[in-house]
């Protein structure tokens, strides 16, 4: 760092906005430096007292356009830690390296963006219900620099009119609810004067103590993020009594400084939203969404008052497709850091990015510096866990919601393993149980039970053998009765007789097959119960059988002599009723049968 | 030519009769199993996946614990946060039936990549058994009846008021399970006595075990089944079958009971328990003198020595009973097992069983609400179990008629009675349908052959000759077929009806209609609790009366002073005391019990009438200067109707920590005492 030793003649025309919001004070500075040495010159440096370096949030450098110009995308200068010699150590410094040199008489001007966290104090430090939240802000009239300082001023935008105090030094000028000091010129490096102001603010003070965001990919097209909040208010604690009727009759004066809801700006085509807790859904919550965004509301459940706790949960669903791009045989998700929350400071918090299982080669890209590591987590159906990346932050301001990707290798294919798992999954459980129904697994195949039950399954078999072919008996009788009716509409007696032959051959070789059954169940004990019925079926079909025979040829006689249609039903008549009621029996044995 | 072209095609497809019958049962089966599933699902998706009521929320915490520090930390768990400064010892005062069973339908879950929440396995734990019960009572009715008796109960109980009341998604409590293991239990016994297979036996043993260890209405099986076999030896029905069926219970399922830390050593030395060991000496007497009388051939002798054994038996049974008792080693029965056999009992001896709704005798109106037709048609199955009495028929007879004095005892033993009286109202329904259907397709088939034939007058006149010998049965059936239809779809929209209305709200949660018909919803309770959880000191001691207990501390995981499970009247009363003297008096209780909150429950804004209201300082503090209702004054107590008397309350040891949005819930906190006089 040997350029100290040139001094810079800084003409800095710093205007240090802080507007105090919430727990953040954002300061803004916007200087003008101008190269005083003979050396050219590219490193600025920055500094901050010990307190503020300690909350600082977020520091970022750009270089100055001049107003009313179309604001085009500003590459923000590289900010770095800096740790000159020959400094004080209650210093904090950050080095500006300015995209070109600065070579003597150059000037250059860019914008500084700082944002602190938990820089207000409330004072006092405990109220009720009924009093307003008073905060101090500290800090130095003069921009505390390493350089000579030739012109400068400070303001300090406050959310509400209302102050308490406020340091008055010369040239202190108060607008509404701006307070101005300066312009001061020619101080020397180093120069510093501190003010404090004292004024209300009831503008919500949401701490997340911690954050846990976890973005979970899914390559069927959906991002599912679920963020865990555990949040306290960081205002002026609240003593004594919590009246509810008073809140309820003039919330905005008892129970000003309490904060009763969230805003939180969702992407758009955001959803399946929930908002809910350890102890189930919150029910208070709103939901509006347009193409550009969806904004929730969310009540916590009870309205937060100095140092009240709540802690709640909140999951949304997103279109893949808008956040995943692939690049060079790459994946990329590209999405957004922080929390939606409008306005919302956050201590602790970590990013947890879940990738499909089998997903490789993982890397992370983010515009600031973030702890990083990996874990894995099981979640439905994996077999080894999906790879996350976590990424950890402390002091995490709404500046930092900006896109970071994470990239890292997926093969398609491995989409199809877990519904693979699952088809396989119910196919190995159905063939366990159809190899379970056919499988004998007795484990004494010499017990009398068993030998029984053996004896009736084959008997079962037997009978239900002698049932097939009573049947084909009987729907060779049908066939008979069609060839019958054909005979009657075409009088062509030659085919109702080859029809009579093939059901002759038909029902002879039916009453051979069923010969050899009927001998089992005679030899066989178990069938002792089923044998009377089963050959009262054969003989009852026996007869009908005859009967149908002997209708046929008296039809088919009939026919050759060539009667008259109603002699020959007359002729069958009683053939008929006779067969009806055969029919019946034979059915209703076959039903009878069935049912054992 | 063409239609019997295709059937020849399909022949090999064509299922044959029985398979076709096996095919339609299965199909029906799961149906019901579905459908006794999802009618519970009401609650999930008015509401949303929570528990219910008050006790789930304690079984809800203690199967957390399960998870979270397996089976042994469980059983030893010493709770501190409940019944301060006593604590409870949780793994011996608890029935460990329904965590474990929850923790293991988790871990199985977990074990196959279902990465589910445990608050969801225990929201769908008793729908899922109520599931299973469907199966059970299919098979149990399958073994008293037939299949269509079992398929018809299996249908009944799917949808019963009666069961649905204690077994909706996110009532997790051991009812639940219970129901299924008596089921499966009796079940189990019954088939074990119609085969006499030692297997059954066990498996019966096994299944009085898991009711053991989920319910203390196990109590019930242990005296039943004696009475059952009592029964059965008197009316001479003693046989092997019955013999070994009961031993096996009855030894193992003591032994396998006596596992379970709350129950302990109570088959054995508790006065509930001794019907069943006196039933098991008794069988023992039976078969002696069952041998004996084998041995001996001559009948007097036989009769001289019956005599004497008998004597003896009973002389010796009554001494050792009288002994036990004497020396206290029995203990004698208990309160809420005399309230059972005389409903006076506990009006006038623990008013605190008395003052809990579910034990109030029942209405009838609550038994048409819960049973529906079933009521009329449980005797009419009982007629039919008469007709066709078997060991199996009496079992279910006397499980129904007891069960059902019970039910008119107590309203909560309206679930115990449901299964009988589904089972013996589907054997009604079965045995009707059946019969008349017999009477309807007798007559059908033959019109149907006539018809298919079509030749003419012989035909017809034999088909009229048929009719005229019944006239107007074949109508008649018709009708009564029709009757019973309209009735059982009747049933079915009764029941989806009061499941709907009545036994799905969570009760945590309330909801009315708003003045735009809108749902509005007082979710006042939880706002409470989690205010409890995040914003008091995590060793804070909450006292409110016990109903809350177990909330809370699920809920609020504060500790609290009492809970549901009131096992110490002694501290309740001084609960009691405390919410209900004048304020320094009930500050010196309330010192002296280191409570840091008082949490009072309220309905005068809303008009919700289950609140504190004898505790009534706390209450109404404040509520003088309310305005609760248009065209009211100002301190009008919507859930009585009245305007306060004195609405200038001032409170000298507590103030006014939190309350809800409708001031269901008021929080106070004690302050400490004051430094000086």
């Amino acid at each position: 760092m040997k350029s100290f030793r040139f001094c810079f003649l800084m003409l800095t025309i710093a205007i240090l906005a802080s507007p105090a919001l919430s727990d953040l004070v954002l300061s803004k500075v916007d200087r003008r430096v101008e190269n005083a040495g003979p050396e050219k010159e590219s490193l600025v440096l920055l500094a901050f007292p010990e307190q503020q370096a300690k909350n600082m949030a977020y520091l970022m450098a750009t270089p100055h356009e001049g107003k009313g110009k179309v604001k085009n995308p500003v590459v923000a200068l590289p900010v770095e830690a800096a740790n000159p010699k020959d400094m004080p150590a209650a210093l904090t410094f950050y080095s500006v390296s300015l995209p070109k040199g600065l070579a003597e008489g150059d000037s250059f001007t860019f914008d500084v963006l700082a944002v602190f966290t938990h820089a207000l104090r409330p004072i006092p430090e405990q109220i009720t219900q009924a009093d307003i939240q008073l905060v101090l802000y500290q800090d130095s009239a003069h921009y505390l620099s390493p350089y000579a300082v030739k012109v400068q001023s400070l303001s300090v935008k406050l959310p509400d009119s209302r102050i308490e105090s406020y340091t008055k030094l010369e040239n202190t000028k108060i607008h509404g609810s701006e307070i101005k000091y300066g312009p001061y010129e020619n101080l020397p490096s180093f120069s510093y004067s501190p003010i404090a102001v004292h004024f209300e603010s009831n503008l919500p003070f949401a701490v997340a103590q911690e954050l846990v965001r976890e973005i979970e990919i899914s390559h069927w097209g959906n991002v599912q993020v679920t963020e865990h909040y555990k949040l306290i208010h960081g205002g002026a604690q609240s003593k004594g009594e919590f009246s509810r009727l008073d809140f309820l009759a003039r919330p905005n004066v008892r129970g000003a400084s309490a904060f009763r809801y969230l805003v939180a700006n969702l992407p758009p085509r955001a959803h399946s939203v929930y908002y809910r807790d350890e102890i189930g859904n919150i029910s208070t919550s709103h939901l509006r969404g347009d193409s550009k965004k969806t904004e929730l509301l969310i009540e916590p459940r009870y309205p937060m008052f100095g140092g009240w706790r709540t802690a709640f949960t909140i999951g949304y669903g997103l279109p893949l497709q808008d956040f995943l791009y692939e690049s060079d045989g790459k994946r990329f998700l590209n999405i957004t850091f922080s929390s939606p929350m409008v306005e919302l400071v956050i201590d602790a918090l970590i990013v947890k990015v879940v990738l499909p299982e089998g997903s490789s080669d993982i890397s992370v890209a983010a515009s600031f510096p973030v702890e990083q590591w990996q874990e894995t987590k099981i979640s439905h159906l994996d077999i080894d866990g999906r790879p996350v990346v976590v990424l950890k932050k402390t002091n995490v301001v709404p500046q930092h919601n900006q896109f970071f990707q994470v990239y890292y290798h997926f093969s398609q294919l491995s989409m199809l393993r877990e519904p693979l798992m699952l088809i396989s999954g119910f196919f190995f459980f159905f063939v366990a149980c159809i190899v379970y129904m056919h499988a004998d697994i007795s484990i004494s195949k010499s017990s009398a039970s068993y030998l029984a039950k053996q004896q009736w399954e084959e008997v079962q078999a037997v009978i239900q053998q002698v049932q097939n072919i009573i049947s084909r008996c009987l729907t060779t009788h049908d066939n008979l009765e069609a060839s019958l009716r054909d005979l009657s509409r075409t009088g062509n007696i030659q085919a109702c007789k080859a029809a009579r032959k093939a059901a002759d051959g038909l029902l002879k070789e039916l009453s051979k097959e069923l010969k050899p059954l009927l001998t089992f169940l005679q030899s066989s004990p178990s069938a002792a119960q089923v044998l009377p019925k089963v050959e009262e079926l054969v003989a009852k079909e026996r007869e009908l059988q005859e009967k149908v025979m002997v209708k046929h040829s008296t039809v088919v006689d009939g026919y050759e002599k060539k009667l008259g249609a109603r002699d020959i039903e007359n002729r069958v008549a009683l053939q008929q009723q006779k067969l009806t009621a055969l029919r019946q029996e034979v059915d209703d044995l076959l039903e009878f049968i069935d049912e054992i | 030519m063409s239609n019997s072209y295709t059937s020849d095609i399909l022949k090999p497809f064509k299922l044959k009769t029985k398979q076709q019958e096996l095919l339609i049962r299965v199909l029906i089966l799961c149906l019901v199993y579905i459908l006794a599933f999802i009618t519970r699902l009401f609650s999930v998706l008015r509401y949303e996946s929570m528990i219910h009521e008050f006790d789930p929320y304690f079984n809800y915490r203690t199967t957390l614990y399960v998870t979270q520090h397996g089976f042994y930390d469980f059983w030893n768990w010493f709770d501190y946060e409940s019944w301060y400064p006593l604590g409870r010892i949780v793994g011996g005062t608890l029935y460990p039936g329904l965590m474990v069973t929850a923790a293991l339908i988790y871990r199985l879950l977990h074990f196959l990549r279902f990465a589910v929440h445990i608050r969801e396995v225990c929201v769908l734990t008793a729908p899922f058994f109520a599931s299973n019960t469907t199966l059970v009572a299919y098979f149990f009715g399958k073994e008293i009846w037939d299949s269509g008796a079992g398929l018809v109960a299996a249908i009944l109980i799917a949808v019963c008021p009666g069961y649905i009341s204690r077994s909706v998604a996110g009532s997790y409590d051991n009812e639940g399970v219970a129901i299924f293991a008596l089921l499966f239990t009796f079940y189990l016994f019954v088939k074990a006595v119609n085969t006499g297979s030692l297997a059954w036996g066990l498996a019966s043993a096994f299944g009085y075990f898991y009711m053991v260890s989920a319910w203390g209405g196990y109590v019930f099986i242990i005296n039943l089944i004696p009475l059952y076999v009592l029964v059965l030896l008197i009316t001479g029905r003693y046989s092997m079958r019955l013999y070994v069926a009961y031993n096996c219970l009855y030894i193992l399922g003591m032994l396998l009971a006596m596992q379970i830390r709350f129950v302990g050593f109570q088959h054995v030395q508790s006065g509930e328990h001794m019907a069943a060991m006196g039933v098991f000496f008794l069988m023992q007497v039976f078969y002696f003198l069952d041998w004996v009388k084998h041995m001996l051939s001559d009948t007097n002798l036989f009769q001289e020595f019956l005599r004497i054994t008998v004597t003896c038996a009973v002389a010796v049974g009554g001494i050792a009973l009288g002994v036990g008792m004497a020396s206290g080693y029995i203990s004698p029965w208990t309160g809420r097992f005399y309230s059972l056999l005389d409903p006076t009992y506990a009006k006038d001896h623990i008013p605190i069983i008395a003052s809990v709704s579910e034990h109030q005798p029942t209405a009838w109106s609550s038994f048409m609400f819960d049973f529906h037709i079933l009521l009329f048609l449980f005797p009419a199955g009982l007629y039919f179990c008469f007709k066709r009495l078997s060991d199996a028929t009496i079992f279910i007879v006397m499980y129904g008629l007891t069960s059902m004095y019970f039910a008119g005892v107590m309203v909560r033993l309206i679930l115990v009675a449901t299964p009988a009286v589904c089972l013996i109202s589907a054997i009604a329904v079965s045995a009707t349908v059946k019969n008349l259907t017999v009477l309807l397709r007798s007559k059908t088939k033959v019109a149907q052959i006539g018809s298919t034939k079509g030749t003419s007058s012989a035909k017809a006149s034999s088909k009229a000759s048929l009719d005229q010998s019944q006239p107007f049965q074949k109508n008649g059936a018709m009708a009564l077929l029709f009757g019973a239809f309209y009735l059982l779809s009747r049933y079915a929209t009764h029941c989806t009806w009061v499941t709907s209305e009545a036994y799905s709200s969570p009760s945590i949660v309330l909801a009315a209609r708003g003045a735009h018909g809108n749902r509005v919803i007082f979710d006042d309770y939880r706002e409470a609790y989690f205010w409890l959880r995040q914003n008091t000191p995590l060793d804070a001691k909450v006292m409110s009366w016990w109903d809350y207990g177990y909330q809370i501390t699920a809920m609020g995981n504060r500790t609290v002073i009492v809970d549901n499970n009131t096992w110490n009247n002694t501290h309740i009363a001084t609960v009691g005391r405390a919410m209900s003297s004048y304020e320094d008096e009930a500050y010196e209780i309330i010192r002296s019990l280191d409570v840091d909150y008082v949490l009072v429950v309220f309905g005068g804004v809303t008009g919700y009438s289950s609140d504190d209201i004898n505790k009534y300082k706390l209450s109404y503090y404040r509520f003088g200067e309310m305005m609760t209702e248009y065209g009211k004054p100002p301190g009008y107590d919507r859930a009585r109707g009245v305007e306060i008397g004195n609405k200038d309350i001032k409170l000298e040891h507590l103030e006014e920590a939190f309350t809800t949005s409708n001031w269901i819930v008021r929080i106070y906190k004690v302050k400490p005492p004051n430094n000086r006089w």
